[in-house]
């Protein structure tokens, strides 16, 4: 056995201090064995953790110096070389992996370190989030709260609900103290307190508009933190606790104007409420942003609620205030029937009794004019002959011009003599004529038919009317009565602008202007003529035993035919004219004339049926364009002559219905124009009728006209029934029926 | 009164003129044509028709004076003046046209010449007639009467 190299401890060895150091060396290793077994347990346990081979580095140290500690044990006591080479090597070992765990730690702590301040992060970041949460769920509930709100004030359409359930609300959302709403007064000077939540009535307190808290809350659409001393926001009595924060916003009152459909409403009437909002005294509570979002969106919605009912209000209103009107215009409606009829009731007795003694005066006062009497008893009796003369006709008037009036008196329509008719009138009045020493002359148009349809009494009366005005306001020269058919543009009279006669086939309008030498009509006066009871002329009406009805009712005879009646004058002193045209009717079965001349009356009603037919005529001979046209134009066509081929081509139009070409000029080719027609107008399926003039009856030029598609030949002269009958047949057929 | 005294002489003269076949039924047809909207019409046609002969007579004298008649072009006016006869109801002269026409085929100056100096003397006669009828109907109408019109003679 070699005797080690040990030294030799310098005291000597004490048992109990070796005991010791022998313990605490076994402990030590123990633990140094056992740590990297526990950390090896909850590495395993952990299921992430990035530093392994850090532990395999830090285990291998700790188990080192665990081995170093063991083996120590063994050195206490006589210990051979093998043990110290053991020992040697277990410190060696245990050196190198101390130093590089060492070294390596340097780079590992920090790593370490930020992990944790990551780990920081992330927590701050979690709280961060966590607060938004908060706030976001305060806004879903601010956002549910404004749905609920909406939804209350709009179920309602009543102002007064709309505000009290705002206020009501709004207090129990945002847990307000006080609530008001400030309405602006009738000048829009003032605001009035109209409603708040917890007052029962407000006592009507004012405020000036203009205060210049007020101005700054109205100016904007944002709700404003106001002073809770100011005026609009004294509303509770003043208590000892510190009051609440205030907020007021706008409401902005539409009108109806605004509602117009191409611009939206521009809020320019300006009008606007006031809405104050106190939170509870004594409280910390602040007012948070999204709580004034809510107030001001709320504002909103209560202009539109608000709106809606005024809306409402005003169509009820509207419906109430027709339905007065209603009743009071049927109330009218009854009064005014039973006075007709109490009226009429008057008048039909008053007609019989009012005639039978007037017929009475008259019989027996003709009567006594044919006995004896002295001159001053005759004198007397025509008097009172004339007197009830008189008397008789005015009651007739005044009767036949209320029946007129009412629209009771009916035309009695019957087939008459028209030229008779004017004979029997002039007749009449030739006697009072000749005494004056006044002319009549009478020149009836030849086209007119001698009979025609209509109310014969009633024409005669009116002609006789005013063919006796004029004899009656004449004193020198005379009158002439003239009566023909009148043209459609001459019915037009621009003093008449709603008078539209239409023309028919069985109708026709007669047109009559009695013309006077005599002493004229002063044309201002000239409306006031066919007015009831108006005389004009004073002075005369001394002379004239007119009641002033007889041109009244003249004109509703007038007006009954369908006709119209005026007067011309040039003034005092020079004559005048009445004018009336009347609508009578065609009888259906034409009599013959007994005159030797030719009467155009067939050809009134044809005319008619081609009245402004378009159509066009080509023919090289101006003589025969004259005639032809002369011909068209008489039968109520719508002409255009051309001469030549070419000018034929252009001027035809869809619009023209008929082209007449003259076949036999020598320059053109009329064929040929035929044919450039045709295409012009191959796609139409209206296109017009060719019609091919000829004065030569050889068969080869019907031929040709018929290759060339042309729709008929008529043989040169052509007469008035030819041509007619040519017309007829093109509209009817399309083709001429018989082609001379 | 005057005014019927004038349109009976009217009524006359034109049946005269009918009966010697100045004029025939075209005649009557214009005057049918007649009416206020066209007061003048039958004035109107019959100074066209003059107007148109003066040149169409005129024409003829020069062409037929010509060295070498130009047939077809005397053919054509001769043409021209039988239609405005016959539109205006010239019978004589329509008449006379025809006749002229059938020598300007055969192409026999001879002939045409005698024809124009016919057709010449036709129109002069119903041209002073024509202008007696017109100036009858202006009297009638400067009196205030309405123009009558006829049935047809013919």
């Amino acid at each position: 056995m070699e005797y080690c190299n040990c030294f030799e401890s310098p005291w000597p060895a004490d048992e109990l201090l070796m005991k010791y150091q022998y313990i605490s060396d076994f402990f030590i290793a123990l633990a140094y064995f056992s740590i990297p077994l526990e950390i090896i347990y909850f590495v395993k346990k952990s299921a992430v953790f990035p530093y392994r081979w850090v532990l395999v580095q830090f285990g291998a140290f700790i188990v080192l110096c665990g081995a170093t500690h063991l083996i120590n044990l063994w050195t206490f006591t006589m210990h051979t070389r093998t043990v110290a080479v053991v020992m040697t090597t277990a410190k060696v070992l245990t050196a190198v992996v101390s130093c590089a765990t060492a070294l390596l730690l340097v780079h590992i702590i920090p790593d370490l370190l930020s992990v944790k301040t990551r780990e920081l992060f992330l927590k701050n970041k979690a709280a961060e989030l966590d607060r938004e949460m908060g706030l976001i769920r305060t806004q879903e509930e601010t956002g549910r709260h404004v749905r609920m709100l909406t939804h209350e004030i709009r179920s309602t359409l009543d102002r007064h609900t709309i505000l009290k359930t705002t206020l009501v609300e709004l207090g129990r959302t945002l847990g307000l103290e006080e609530c008001a709403l400030w309405m602006p007064t009738r000048t829009g000077l003032e605001l009035n307190l109209s409603y708040t939540l917890r007052h029962q009535n407000p006592v009507g307190l004012t405020v000036p508009i203009q205060l210049p808290v007020i101005n700054q809350v109205l100016n904007t659409s944002r709700a404003v933190k106001i002073s809770p001393s100011s005026p609009v926001a004294r509303l509770r009595p003043a208590g000892q606790y510190m009051p609440g924060e205030v907020v007021a916003v706008r409401v902005p009152l539409l009108h109806l104007s605004n509602f117009q459909i191409h611009d939206w409403p521009e809020l320019s009437t300006k009008r606007y409420a006031l809405m104050v909002l106190m939170l509870p005294s004594d409280s910390a509570r602040q007012w948070h942003v999204h709580e004034l979002e809510l107030v001001e969106v709320v504002a909103d919605q209560v202009a539109v609620a608000l709106s809606h009912a005024a809306i409402l209000e005003e169509s009820m209103r509207a419906r109430d205030l027709l339905m007065e009107q209603n009743v009071a215009l049927d109330l009218a409606r009854r009064e005014a029937e039973t006075a007709v009829r109490a009226r009429n009731d008057f008048l039909a007795v008053m007609n019989h009794e009012m005639r039978t003694p007037i017929h009475a005066i008259i019989a027996l006062s003709s009567l006594q004019q044919e006995t004896e009497l002295s001159p001053e008893q005759r004198l007397m009796v025509e008097t009172i002959l004339k007197s009830s003369n008189l008397l008789s006709t005015l009651i007739n008037d005044v009767l036949d011009l209320s029946r007129l009036e009412d629209g009771s008196l009916q035309l009695e329509m019957e087939t008459f003599n028209l030229r008779s008719v004017f004979k029997e009138v002039l007749n009449l009045i030739k006697p009072i004529a000749a005494v004056k020493k006044l002319y009549v002359m009478l020149n009836l148009s030849p086209d007119l038919i001698e009979h025609a349809v209509g109310d014969e009494k009633r024409l005669m009366h009116v002609l006789l009317n005013v063919v006796g005005n004029a004899i009656k306001f004449t004193k020198e020269g005379g009158i002439s009565v003239s009566a023909f058919i009148a043209k459609p543009d001459s019915l037009r009279d621009p003093r008449a602008p709603d008078f539209f006669p239409t023309h028919s086939d069985n109708h026709y309008y007669l047109r009559v202007e009695v013309k006077d030498t005599g002493s004229g009509v002063n044309p201002q006066e000239i409306p006031k003529l066919f007015m009831k009871f108006v005389q004009s002329q004073p002075l005369a009406a001394k002379n004239s035993s007119g009641s002033g009805l007889g041109l009244a009712i003249c004109k509703r005879f007038v007006n009954l035919m369908e006709g119209h009646i005026w007067i011309e004058s040039d003034g005092l002193g020079r004559g005048s004219t009445v004018i009336f045209i009347v609508k009578l009717g065609i009888p259906a079965r034409l009599n013959e004339s007994k005159l030797p001349f030719l009467h155009k009356g067939p050809g009134n009603q044809v005319k008619l049926i081609f009245s402004g037919l378009k159509v066009v005529v080509m023919d090289d001979n101006s003589v025969g364009r004259t005639v032809t046209k002369g011909l068209l134009v008489h039968l109520g066509c719508d002409v255009l002559a051309v001469s030549s081929g070419d000018e034929c081509v252009r001027a035809v139009s869809y619009e023209h219905k008929a082209v007449f070409l003259d076949v036999s000029m020598a320059a053109v080719d009329s064929f040929e124009v035929a044919v450039r027609i045709r295409e012009k107008f191959s796609k139409r399926s209206d296109r017009p009728f060719i019609v091919a003039l000829t004065g030569n009856t050889d068969r080869m030029i019907k031929e040709n006209c018929r290759k060339v598609g042309m729709n008929g030949v008529v043989l040169k002269p052509v007469s008035v029934d030819k041509m007619r009958s040519v017309l007829s047949d093109l509209l009817e057929h399309g083709y001429l029926v018989e082609s001379q | 009164m005057e005014v019927e005294q004038l349109q009976r002489s009217f009524i006359e003269y034109t049946s005269g003129l009918f009966r010697e076949g100045f004029l025939d039924g075209q005649f009557s047809q214009l005057q049918m044509l007649q009416d206020e909207t066209n007061p003048d019409f039958v004035f109107e046609v019959v100074s066209l028709f003059f107007e148109d002969s003066d040149r169409l007579l005129h024409d003829l004298s020069l062409a037929l004076d010509q060295q070498n008649v130009d047939f077809k072009k005397i053919d054509a006016h001769v043409h021209q003046f039988k239609g405005s006869s016959s539109s205006i109801g010239a019978q004589r002269v329509k008449t006379a046209c025809i006749a002229f026409r059938s020598f300007c085929e055969e192409q026999n100056v001879e002939g045409c010449l005698g024809c124009l100096q016919q057709v010449k003397q036709e129109y002069l006669l119903v041209k002073t007639k024509l202008e007696a009828l017109l100036r009858l109907e202006q009297q009638i109408v400067a009196a205030g009467g309405a123009i009558p019109t006829l049935n047809e003679f013919s």
